[in-house]
């Protein structure tokens, strides 16, 4: 409320402010009465605050030094009203004129008919025009002014002004009259000075802001990065606007947020246009004189993020070296655990560093190991610690393996494990000896394939000489065989040849008792009486029985040895059957028994010799006329289309054959009967002859009978000639 | 009693017993008979007497049966003469080997009087014949 009527108040030069307003001034005064430069400071704050004048200066004359001071300043900075003099000396100096005056004097820019300009003077107000009024108590107009009140904007001023200066020069003269305030501003000087150099020393930049952001006092660092002054570079006014920018931006956030906090702020080098990164510290300063302040300090953390940047980027890279350590680790421990051999690796002492479970059981001891295990292992140990020192020991190269035997124990069991040791040195890169490992190599196994190959070698060696001995043998054995064959062939050839001899030997005599008794019987010696006839007939029948026996067996002998001739000719089967009963008529007749022919109505062709066929068919009828004592016999000649077999059949009604005895029949000299009392004759080489005929004829004789039910002996051949 | 005109029947064999039976029975069969041993005097016999029929066993001593035959066919005067072997070698081949030797007739002993009567009349007749 009381801002706005002294704003309304200040559009005219008349009065405006209250008397109670000016009362409360002048009370500060009272209160203040020894504080030059807070009661100048509480007028300029009244001026702006009744009159609404933005910047204004107080400046006093040092009569010590001769000098026009700056004791405080509105709206313009600070310390350029604290460092501010001008010297008193020039009285044509128009800022040093104007404190003979009585009246306020206007300053601004002119032109005057090409006249050179009349520049206003430079004072911390900056550039553009103002209003000087001498602050003079009372009307005394033959002394100079004790200072200058320095009011910017344009004339006329506000009636209330020069009552404040008038006011305030009386104060001063108080203050004076005490002669404190050229001390008092010494001492302010001086410590102001020291706060510059202070803060200026700190290459931090350090700030006071408003609450907007708008900067109050900065060291000469902030000044760098914040202040652009006239003649800076477009460059480097953008950068520091840009700066400006977000500062602003990072303090109101501040504000907002968490004040305490210390926060990162990106700025841009106003030189070069590199970033910097700031860490922000800012605290609110209450000032009751200067309003909410904010003070901020500002570090560089460029280079401390770069290194910390780098420093995380080193961590993480250790960290994936670590876990490839650590895969690569656990992949060798995976690997040496796996490995069914013992594998101990031992440090450049001699210690172990490591080894896996089968290394495990031999030299280390589990929880209740009895005596004797512990002296196992701590035998297997001292084997184990000379192998290895041997190896310390020994002058060797990086590639270098070093084997050994070692016995040593399994303390378990107790059983003697003898093990080849082989043993490599790691070597650093700088060729120094880090690590040994040592792998054991069980060879028991070894030793035991060893003695078991000796074994199958030794049998295998057995068996191969037997197999030699035994092939050797049976090659002996053949050859004796060959051997054998050959003079078994030679004496069945010998056999044959002398039976051909011997029967040859055998007609000799025989021809001349047939042939002699013959002649007797033909009644060459004259007629004989019938007893020795019936004698002569005797010899004449025996005679023919042993030429008969004499013959079959040159027969045998023949076919035996391939020397029986064959003559095929084409003829008709029935015929033999007719011819063959014809030449036995006298037998069959004698014997009484019915013979029936069962011969095919039409010719059965065949091509094979006549002669043996016709052989074989009547010594079949003979044997069945000779063991048939009843009944009859049938002669039955058949054909087999599906093979082409001629056959004749004879069958009887006579003794019969056991089925036992049916192949003895076809052997040489034998009927069933063998004793020497036997009932029938014959030679008993009849059936042999018919089956070697037959086989040589490429046919067969086939027998089916059974004791006292009679027999059938059947000749098959074959229609056509064997090829 | 024996007809000199009778045909001349030369028994070879070296066997005794049987060259006598035979020689006995062509005589009291009214044959004319020499003997001979052996080869040799099969022969001699032969080319001496000119026999109408010559009984010539094959297996004799010093030269056989095959060899008289073959020196006998060889000569003009003895070709003429009919010779039947008589062998008791039945082996096959025998009479093939007789033949190939020049036997007109070929007789396996054992052999009656009888049936050699029989064949050396057959013979004759077929020379007389011939």
């Amino acid at each position: 409320m009381n801002s706005l009527s002294v704003r309304t108040a200040s559009r005219a030069p008349a009065p405006v402010v209250s008397p109670s307003a000016r009362l409360e001034l002048l009370e500060y005064y009272l209160a203040h009465h020894e504080d030059l430069s807070r009661c100048a400071s509480a007028s300029l704050e009244w001026l702006a605050r009744h009159l609404g004048i933005k910047k204004s200066i107080c400046l006093a004359v040092d009569g010590e030094s001769s000098l026009l001071v700056g004791i405080t300043g509105y709206g313009v900075a600070t310390e350029d009203v604290e460092l501010y003099s001008h010297p008193l000396a020039d009285r044509h100096d128009p800022l040093v004129a104007t404190i003979g005056q009585s009246q306020p004097t206007h300053f601004r820019t002119m032109r005057v008919n090409g006249d050179s300009a009349r520049t206003i003077p430079s004072t911390p107000l900056g550039p553009g025009p103002f209003t000087a009024i001498p602050l003079r108590a009372g009307r005394d107009g033959q002394r100079d002014a004790v200072g200058l009140l320095l009011v910017k904007g344009p004339a006329p001023i506000a009636s209330d002004v020069p009552w404040l200066a008038s006011a305030l020069a009386q104060k001063i003269e108080q203050i004076r009259g005490r002669g404190s305030l050229a001390e008092e501003t010494r001492r302010l000087r001086r410590e102001r000075a020291l706060f510059f150099t202070i803060i200026n020393s700190v290459t931090d930049p350090i700030l006071l802001t408003d609450t907007e952001g708008r900067l109050i006092v900065a060291n000469a660092r902030a000044e760098k990065l914040f202040a652009a002054s006239e003649e800076e570079s477009e460059g480097r006014r953008r950068a520091i606007e840009l700066n400006n920018m977000l500062f602003s931006a990072a303090l109101s956030r501040t504000a907002v947020e968490m004040p305490s906090e210390a926060r990162e702020l990106l700025l841009v080098d106003p030189n070069d246009g590199s970033d910097l990164l700031f860490e922000v510290l800012s605290s609110t300063v209450e000032d009751p004189r200067e309003g909410t302040g904010i003070v901020s300090v500002l570090r560089n953390i460029t280079d401390l993020r770069r290194a910390t940047e780098q420093i995380e980027e080193n961590y993480q890279r250790l960290r994936v070296l670590e876990a490839a350590a650590r895969a690569e680790r656990d992949r060798l421990n995976l690997i040496i655990d796996s490995v069914a051999d013992p594998i101990i690796v031992t440090d450049q002492g001699g210690a172990t560093v490591l080894m896996n479970k089968p290394a495990e059981e031999l030299f280390t001891l589990w929880s209740d190991a009895d005596d004797a295990a512990q002296r196992t292992v701590q035998a297997n140990d001292a084997h184990f610690s000379s192998f290895i020192s041997g190896l310390l020991l020994g002058e060797s190269g990086p590639g270098e393996i070093r084997r050994g035997e070692i016995g040593l124990m399994n303390p378990m069991t107790g059983a003697p494990i003898p093990v080849e040791a082989i043993a490599g040195k790691v070597l650093t890169e700088t060729g120094e000896l880090t690590a040994v490992v040592t792998i054991l190599h069980d060879r028991r196994e070894a030793l035991e394939r060893a003695r078991l190959y000796e074994q199958l070698k030794k049998a295998s060696d057995e068996l191969q000489m037997r197999v030699q001995s035994a092939t050797m043998e049976l090659a002996t054995q053949n050859e004796l065989l060959r051997r054998q064959a050959i003079e078994l062939e030679q004496a069945s050839r010998l056999k044959s040849q002398f039976l051909a001899n011997m029967s040859h030997e055998f007609r000799t005599p025989l021809n001349a008792i047939l042939g002699y008794t013959h002649m007797l019987l033909q009644g060459v010696a004259g007629d004989l009486p019938p007893n020795v006839k019936r004698q002569l007939t005797r010899i004449d029948s025996n005679g023919r029985h042993l030429l008969t026996i004499i013959n079959e067996i040159l027969d045998i002998t023949r076919i035996e040895a391939g020397k029986m001739p064959m003559q095929i000719t084409e003829f008709d089967v029935n015929e033999i059957v007719q011819e063959v009963m014809t030449e036995l008529d006298p037998v069959i007749t004698r014997s009484k028994l019915v013979v029936t022919p069962r011969i095919l109505p039409e010719a059965l062709l065949v091509q094979s010799d006549r002669q043996k066929v016709k052989q074989i068919v009547v010594n079949l009828l003979s044997n069945a006329l000779k063991f048939t004592h009843q009944g009859g016999i049938e002669i039955a000649v058949s054909y087999g289309r599906s093979d082409r077999m001629a056959s004749v059949g004879v069958t009887d009604t006579g003794i019969g054959i056991a089925p036992e005895h049916h192949e003895k029949i076809f052997e040489d000299f034998r009927q069933v009967d063998d004793s020497p009392s036997r009932q029938y004759g014959g030679t008993g080489l009849g059936l042999a002859i018919c089956r070697r005929l037959a086989n040589a004829l490429g046919g067969r004789i086939t027998l089916r009978s059974n004791l006292g039910e009679g027999s059938t002996f059947t000749l098959t051949i074959p229609a056509e000639a064997p090829q | 009693m024996t007809d000199q005109n009778a045909p001349l029947i030369l028994v070879v064999d070296d066997y005794q017993d049987a060259r006598e039976m035979y020689a006995e029975y062509l005589q009291f069969s009214g044959f004319r008979v020499a003997e001979a041993r052996n080869g040799n005097e099969a022969v001699e016999q032969a080319f001496a007497l000119k026999p109408d029929l010559i009984l010539m066993d094959l297996s004799l001593p010093g030269m056989d049966g095959w060899e008289a035959t073959r020196r006998l066919k060889a000569d003009e005067t003895t070709k003429h003469i009919p010779i039947v072997a008589l062998t008791g070698h039945a082996l096959a081949g025998a009479s093939e080997g007789a033949r190939r030797a020049g036997c007109d007739s070929f007789v396996t002993k054992p052999c009656l009087p009888d049936d050699l009567v029989v064949e050396v009349r057959r013979m004759l007749g077929a020379a007389k014949q011939a």
